[in-house]
């Protein structure tokens, strides 16, 4: 043995040591890097510009500003900031992302390519509509396709998140019970488990929310809801697959019993991935259901945005999709852009953004529905489905499940397993991060205890897989052993350990100001 | 000084005609660390069991109710500037406001220490 | 199926270790009437990138690019030029294909970008703190009406006719459905309405456009006195975001919010969407604030790191109690905001705003001298003009050329007659002088 060799495996304080040891400190990659702020050197700019014409200003009287605080900076250093800035981040291109709700799966780059072909993305949205032809064919095509593969009569393109879809689903059911007479209908109903944007959106659009409690088995029963419909019911939000990860096997039922009381059935589709091409939501009796574009058809997540959500709809509730919308006549594709305009049975609610939608998410939705074409979206959601029930099967034994059989496209665990370990799911999440894994979405949903919601997506390998099963399975085994110092010090190999959250909500530090003089 | 109980953990505590209002040693441990408090103004009418103050850990926002009818005399501005003071001494310098009590009958129907000290076993 | 990486092997062997007899008894939970036993009709089966970006590209070629003609398109989407290093940035993997930063150990790229925009947009507003984006302007718009009617206590507002009429429709979708009272100012082409007359004790607030949609500038400081007299609060929208870089910021002029089409800085036009909406408030409503908030805060070893915070606020905490039901914000396009405004920097962005405002001036005296009718006296990069006859069909007509020559008001408020000669005109870095004669010859030849 070797007794005079060195550590290679680093601790917290030798790691803390080290850092103090650098004179910048940098750790070799990871830089240490200043707000842009910070970097200011007055009077550079990134932008050379023409000069301006001679003329005098017409601001209206209005004295010109100065003095905004605006940094100077080269474009060097602009370029190396946000590359450092990018080193300290995890995204799908780097490692497994196994975000529970969220599906974080590989965004193919052909989509970012055509997106950016200037005949998407250098068009202005009030152009004439002779010029812009293949752009509103465009729309008219993903609307087509998403009507085809939900079975849906007709679909809202607008809205601009999946949020922003359900606020537009739940604005349509409003306006069809205004048409209906039957404005006393003010009650929603979510179940406990739902995504915390349903009762939310419900709110938002002047409902009351009454929630329908959790099944042992993790389900919502047709017997709850039932006992919890009347006169005033507006509709149900109901997530399918929930958020759980199961599918809830008596939605034709629930949706039946909702319709037998005068209400409608708002599906979220947070979960569609796991059955596109496989189940077409028309057939469960939905009546609004938006479709996340960065889940289902892999638009980029982009740290938060910019989203996606339209909102595929029954006959029920189509007359009430909001303007604008893309008609097809005689001389080709046009924009129905105000009520006047309007023809038929259609009752347009209003308005959800301006302009017409977010194009540049068509675009690459619309291209990775061609790449992977029908045979490709049913194989998609099936891997996904395998992938989840594949990491169940392997780590069920030593983690602890709440809900029996087989799940969809994500497995759920709570945090039995961690009982009397002192390791709290936060805790293993962390641990996860050293291993070099983005933690599973944790804490929700929140009728299970510590919940962790894995969700790998089709996109992972079997050989991932079984790498990220060996890391949990370690985990879970140190856990057990007993070595909680080894989650509470967790991340230790971050650019920044376990942050204040505390202290971040208490003095709120919200922009940056100058240091006093 | 009477104290009593709510199943929603508010502890009320009556000394003559004025009563101090604050969450129990147990929700503050529920809620973690405390970063937000809202109060009532002075001279606010309360009704029992709807909102009278707020409180905020980083992961839960909370309502504190009003454990019987009345008017709000003062509301404590230490906790607004400092909330560590719930978690630290959530049943003393945490107090949230002080009322008068329209019906003191009212306190009857809530749970006195040993009745809480087994509902709050029976959470668990 | 390029996207896919399990091979039929794997599968098989998958399949054993979970126990099931086959991928479809995973899916055992479906009713059998709504289970497809085949691939989806009508969709053709996979295709190779070549043949996915043969039939786009056709789709592309279909449009004409603002930028292949001379095009004075604006109306609340602006064309400037974007540096090239933006976009190049933008695509990073990190950035591009990261989640919301809620574990803020390995999100301290996005979180520190999202304080840096914070304060970029603080700045530029003359306000105290800014959220980390909202979907566009005009939902930013309606967010504000219902935070201006949660801090008042009070549900009247009064929307400015000089508003951009999207703005205006999805304030009233998004606040009709809360019994909202909205107050609407009729269109204003000559901007002489009176919003202090239109304010009373029940106001909440009062939304204005600065510079308007028909391009009119004003001093809003006797508005924003009119506003707090009466106890509302002045809601300051701008559609062009370049103007904050010669205008007298919203913040210095008495504005309580304000709201911002972003996408000037950083985005192109992208037929609409998705643009960036800007939010600034002042520090004390800073907890009605909707959407997003990113701190400030130390780690485990002390050192300065961000996290988001006052997260109690939104809905995936406060549930049906929660200011907003937004959940995502605008990241990558905010990310775009924040490296165009950190590459322009002081002596650029005031830099660009001087640029715009001259090279419509510019247009403006030579449209002027070419005999068209001018409605403004003050604007910033955009202005609008009569024109003799229909301008919707002067337009379409002059599109074939190709020469988009701006946005006719009848695409924005239809069927009005007085104001079907209307012509929204708009001016960037990136308008010549070549365009700018363009257009005066074709509507010289109008005259």
């Amino acid at each position: 043995m070797n007794t005079q060799g060195r550590k290679t495996t680093p601790d917290v304080e030798s790691a803390a040591a080290t850092e103090a040891g650098t004179y910048t400190g940098n750790r070799a990659l990871v830089h240490e890097e200043p707000l842009i702020f910070e970097l200011d050197n007055p009077g550079v700019s990134g932008v050379d510009l023409e000069a301006a014409p001679a003329v005098a200003s017409r601001l209206g009287g209005l004295k010109a500003r100065a003095g905004i605080g605006l940094p100077g900076l080269s474009e060097p250093t602009v370029v190396r900031h946000y590359t450092r800035l990018s080193q300290k981040n995890l995204g799908i291109d780097s490692t497994m992302y196994p975000l529970g709700s969220c599906t974080m799966k590989h965004n193919p780059r052909l989509n970012e390519k055509l997106a950016r072909l200037p005949g998407f993305s250098d068009i202005h949205p009030l152009q004439p509509q002779s010029t812009v032809q293949g752009a509103l064919e465009l729309i008219d095509q993903l609307a087509h396709w998403l009507k085809t593969l939900t079975g849906m009569p007709a679909v809202a393109m607008s809205p601009a998140a999946g949020a922003h879809g359900e606020l537009c689903g739940l604005m349509a059911i409003r306006a069809a019970l205004q048409a209906r007479g039957e404005t006393s209908r003010t009650r929603v109903l979510v179940p406990e488990s739902a995504h915390g944007t349903n009762p939310a959106t419900a709110a938002f659009c002047g409902f009351t929310v009454d929630a329908i409690p959790a099944e042992a088995n993790g389900r919502v029963s047709v017997e709850a809801v039932k006992a919890k419909l009347g006169p005033d019911v507006a509709c149900i939000m109901l997530t399918n697959p929930n958020t759980c990860g199961l599918f809830e096997p008596q939605v034709k039922e629930i949706a039946d019993a909702v319709h037998a009381a005068g209400g409608y059935f708002y599906c979220d589709g947070a979960n569609y991935n796991a059955i596109v091409g496989r189940v077409r939501p028309a057939d469960l009796g939905v009546d609004a259901m938006h479709i996340n574009l960065h889940k289902t058809f892999s638009t980029p997540h982009g740290g938060g945005g910019p989203g996606s959500g339209p909102v595929v709809l029954s006959d029920a509730l189509a007359p009430y999709a909001p303007l604008p919308y893309v008609v097809h006549g005689a001389d080709g594709f046009r924009l129905v852009e105000h009520a006047g305009e309007v023809e038929g049975d259609a009752k347009p609610f209003g308005r959800m953004k301006a302009f017409h939608g977010q194009m540049g998410m068509f675009v690459r939705a619309l291209a990775y529905i061609m790449s992977h074409g029908a045979d490709g979206l049913r194989q998609a959601s099936s891997d996904a489905v395998l992938n989840a029930n594949y990491l169940k099967a392997r780590l069920q034994d030593l983690m602890s499940v709440p809900f029996d059989g087989y799940c969809m496209h994500e497995a759920l665990f709570d945090d039995r397993f961690l009982k009397d370990t002192g390791v709290t799911t936060l805790d293993f999440a962390k641990a996860m991060i050293d291993e070099g894994f983005h933690p599973m979405t944790m804490y929700f949903p929140l009728v299970v205890h510590g919940a962790f919601l894995i969700e790998p997506t089709e996109t992972e390998s079997k050989a991932t897989l079984d790498q990220f099963v060996g890391a949990m399975r370690h985990l879970a085994g140190k856990a057990k052993a007993g070595d909680a110092a080894h989650f509470l010090a967790a991340p230790r190999y971050t650019p920044r350990r376990r942050l204040d959250e505390t202290a971040a909500a208490r003095k709120p530090v919200l922009r940056w100001t100058p240091p006093a003089a | 000084m009477t104290i009593r109980y709510t199943e929603d953990h508010e502890w009320i505590s009556v000394d003559g005609d004025v009563a101090t209002v604050g969450i129990t040693t147990f929700a503050q441990g529920q809620l973690g660390d405390v970063v937000f408090v809202e109060v009532p103004e002075a001279g606010r009418a309360l009704a029992k069991g709807k909102d009278a103050a707020v409180v905020e850990s980083v992961k839960a926002a909370s309502e504190v109710f009003a454990p019987v009818d009345g008017t709000v005399v003062e509301g404590n501005q230490a906790v607004v500037e400092d909330p560590s003071l719930v978690n630290s001494d959530p049943q003393g310098a945490g107090w949230f406001f002080k009322m008068t009590l329209a019906n003191p009958a009212q306190l009857d129907g809530l749970m006195d220490q040993a009745a809480y000290d087994a509902f709050v076993e029976g959470q668990h | 199926m390029r996207y896919l990486p399990l091979t039929e092997a794997d599968r098989q062997d998958m399949l054993a270790a979970i126990g099931a007899p086959s991928v479809d008894a995973l899916f055992g939970d479906v009713p059998g009437a709504a289970t497809l036993s085949q691939p989806i009709a009508g969709l053709a089966p996979h295709q190779g990138e070549l043949q996915v970006e043969r039939a786009l590209s056709r789709l592309a070629a279909r449009n004409v690019p603002a930028g292949s003609c001379p095009s004075f398109l604006g109306a609340g989407a602006y064309r400037h030029h974007v540096p090239a290093a933006v976009d190049q940035l933008l695509t990073r993997g990190e950035f591009l294909t990261s989640y919301t930063p809620y574990q803020p150990e390995v999100t301290q790229g996005t979180l520190q970008y999202l304080f840096e925009f914070q304060t970029q947009v603080a700045l530029i507003t003359g306000m105290d703190v800014a959220n980390a984006s909202m979907y566009d302007g005009a939902t930013a718009c309606a967010e504000a009406v219902l935070m201006a009617n949660r801090v008042t206590r009070r549900n009247r507002a009064v929307l400015s006719g000089g508003l951009h009429p999207h703005y205006r429709e999805v304030t009233a979708t998004t606040t009709g459905v809360l019994g909202v009272d909205l107050v609407t100012l009729p269109a204003d082409p000559k901007g002489v309405e009176d919003l202090v007359a239109a304010i009373d004790d029940k106001t909440s607030c009062v939304v204005v456009q600065n510079p308007t949609l028909f391009g009119h500038v004003a001093d809003l400081t006797p508005l924003a006195e009119a506003c707090h007299a009466k106890g509302a609060l002045l809601i300051v929208a701008v559609t062009e975001v370049v103007s904050l870089g010669l205008m007298p910021s919203p913040g210095s002029m008495g504005a309580d919010i304000v709201v911002a089409e972003g996408q000037s800085i950083g985005n192109g036009l992208n037929f609409g969407g998705p643009y960036l909406g800007l939010f600034a408030t002042r520090d004390k409503f800073v907890r009605q604030m909707p959407g997003r908030l990113c701190g400030e805060t130390v780690d485990a070893d002390g050192k300065r790191g961000f996290v988001l915070t006052l997260s109690t606020r939104e809905q995936h905490i406060r549930r049906e109690k929660a200011t907003s039901n937004i959940c995502t914000n605008s990241g990558l396009c905010a990310l775009a905001f924040t490296m165009h405004l950190s590459l322009l920097g002081e002596v650029g962005f005031t830099g660009l705003a001087r640029l715009n405002h001259a090279k419509a001036v510019q247009l403006a005296d030579k449209l002027a001298a070419g005999g068209v009718t001018v409605l403004n006296d003050g604007f910033f990069n955009e202005f609008t003009i009569q024109v003799k006859g229909d301008a919707a069909a002067l337009v379409d007509t002059l599109a074939a050329e190709p020469l988009l020559a701006g946005v006719p008001v009848s695409r924005l408020y239809p069927g009005q007659a007085e104001l079907a000669g209307l012509l929204l005109v708009a001016v960037t870095e990136t308008t010549t002088e070549d365009d700018m004669d363009a257009l005066v010859q074709a509507l010289g030849g109008q005259q």
